[in-house]
């Protein structure tokens, strides 16, 4: 099914993009096209994975059994979302067997803001808000990115996205309601989280290099310090109706530009996390390699049972 | 307050509830992404048939207590699910028979229970014996290909079974409130369950090739309160943030 043999024109490819013509798993691409589609779509599938870990942390211990069931129903979404995006990688010639050996041989990346731990019970508010709000302001546009299977998957996922957002912002409206004791504790979520949401958009755009390409090929279409933009100035009014600070004394709204200006982000960190070394990054990755080996011989008893009964199982309940 | 119908709640409330919080504990770290969404799914169904149950348990009560009060400010001794749920989810076979064994009782109890004299039973356990039906196909499915599958998968599945085996007895125990709901119609007889339950696991662990357990000696206390002592454990983590900020909304 791979097209990577085929004879690709780059100009009569890059006119179909620039037409609006979605590419689809058979059509011919460019290799490097291919590649770049891979890298990204595995690497959001590994995110959604890996993410569920931070929030899955809390699973067990949610303060009331409809916020148990919100947080089973979204972290069971995040899987979901792994789900369609190794699909959507499929179509391009990879395996998921493949993706998954590369991410748990530290060979593939996922968003470094799972590597961040979760320590209270306002971190699952904060990340709703934030981290899911991020996602969605840089998957909206993916939507209508060039590769028809992933822009199809992203259309489903961001309508999940969005609940997920709102259920976030729901658990911080009421800590910020609530005692001052949970007050506290939504404030103490937001300065954790504020500073890494905003890394989620990646690199500043002088320094990002996979973007001019990417954005020819309509893999991305805004910036990112476009789209960072685009997340400081919806998220300021919402920390404002929750009565909460964002920890950044140089945010103010510029008139001129109307845009909130912000602060400078600690790239050293966000480069220090990438490059393995944050607080949960072994963590994470050690969780998903236990997943996966402790679950071999489940995988392996599925397939010898298969093997055994090719019509598959009698079901006698 | 009626006694008898409040704890009966509790019993099938606290079963549900002690359940899906031992299979959320999977959550993100199923042994294939599948299997991580269909566990979830079970969990999710057990939670919600557990506020149903302990709602309408708080709304006999009339004491002021709601399915939050109930779930997370009761101590052991209070809860009423019977050993077989709490028991620590360990691998995948252990899973599987824990799921297994309650499944084939919860699905033919809330059969039952959808007859209830009390037509708020019969409404819950209607709803609920849906869910229970793709519940024991489901776990039917992987006790067969578990015990039928490699050589090593089928040590665990039969190594589990025979563990889990001393608990399945007080799924069919009847003690006073039992009678006293059966009396009033509001719920079965559950020793008569315990011989379609046994069809069940002979047909599926034939079929699975695994030796139905002969052990004949039968935990039992869960339904009086008197737990294993890993429920403490769990309790402990789910009750946390209500014990630690008593009187908070969430
Ligand atoms: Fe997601
Ligand atoms: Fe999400």
């Amino acid at each position: 099914m791979a097209t990577a043999g085929i004879q690709t024109n780059p100009d009569e490819f890059q006119e179909r993009i620039d037409a609006g013509i979605k590419i689809e798993p058979k059509d011919a691409m460019p290799d490097a096209y291919r590649k770049t589609l891979i890298r990204q779509i595995s690497q959001h599938a590994h995110s959604e994975i890996v993410g569920q870990l931070p929030e899955g942390n809390w699973i067990t211990r949610a303060p009331s059994l409809k916020r148990k069931a919100i947080l089973l129903a979204k972290v069971q979404d995040e899987a979901g979302h792994g789900l369609y995006l190794y699909s959507a990688a499929e179509t391009l010639g990879v395996t998921r067997e493949q993706m998954i050996e590369d991410l748990l041989a530290g060979k593939a990346k996922y968003s470094s803001i799972f590597n961040y731990p979760t320590l209270t019970w306002a971190d699952i508010g904060a990340i709703g808000w934030l981290v899911d709000g991020s996602a969605i302001i840089n998957q909206i546009p993916i939507c209508r990115c060039s590769y028809g299977p992933y822009a199809r998957a992203m259309v489903r996922i961001c309508k999940e996205e969005t609940f997920h957002q709102r259920q976030g912002f729901e658990i911080m409206l009421t800590l910020s309601r609530g005692t001052a004791e949970q007050k506290a504790m939504a404030q103490d979520a937001l300065n954790r989280w504020w500073w890494p949401s905003l890394m989620m958009h990646g690199p500043s755009d002088k320094d990002s290099k996979h973007s001019a390409q990417s954005m020819k090929w309509k893999i991305k279409l805004f910036s990112n310090d476009e789209l960072r933009q685009k997340f400081v100035d919806q998220t300021v009014p919402q920390a404002e109706f929750l009565g909460l600070t964002i920890p950044d004394k140089e945010l103010k709204w510029n008139p001129e530009r109307g845009h909130y200006d912000f602060g400078q982000i600690d790239w050293d960190e966000f480069q220090n996390i990438v490059q393995g070394n944050g607080p949960c990054n072994q963590e994470r990755l050690q969780a998903r390699i236990s997943a996966h080996r402790d679950g071999a011989w489940v995988r392996e008893a599925a397939a010898a049972y298969a093997q055994k009964h090719p019509r598959g199982a009698r079901r006698s309940a | 307050m009626d006694n008898v119908l409040f704890e009966y709640l509790l019993r099938s409330g606290d079963n549900c509830l002690i359940l899906s919080q031992r299979l959320s504990e999977w959550c993100g770290h199923g042994p294939v992404l599948e299997e991580d969404i269909a566990l979830t799914n079970v969990a999710l169904d057990l939670l919600g048939q557990a506020r149903f149950w302990l709602s309408y348990a708080g709304e006999v009560e009339d004491a002021g207590r709601d399915e939050d009060k109930l779930a997370f400010l009761r101590d052991t001794r209070d809860f009423r699910n019977v050993l077989l749920v709490e028991q620590p989810s360990g691998d995948y076979a252990h899973t599987t028979a824990r799921q297994f064994y309650f499944d084939a009782w919860h699905y033919l109890a809330l059969g039952e229970l959808s007859h209830s004299s009390d037509g708020r039973i019969a409404a819950i356990a209607e709803k609920a014996r849906k869910e229970a039906a793709y519940h024991l196909e489901r776990s039917v499915d992987w006790i067969i290909r578990l015990g039928d599958g490699t050589e090593e998968s089928h040590h665990r599945m039969q190594c589990a079974a025979d563990a889990l085996w001393m608990y399945t007895g007080e799924l069919f125990e009847m003690d006073e409130i039992d009678r006293a709901a059966e009396e009033r119609g509001i719920g079965p007889n559950l020793t008569a369950l315990r011989a379609p339950w046994r069809v069940q696991v002979e047909r599926t662990f034939a079929e699975a090739t695994l030796q139905v357990p002969a052990g004949q000696w039968m935990q039992r206390g869960g339904k009086r309160g008197v737990h294993t002592e890993k429920l403490g454990y769990v309790l402990a983590e789910m009750q946390f943030l209500q014990r630690a900020y008593p009187g908070s909304q969430w």
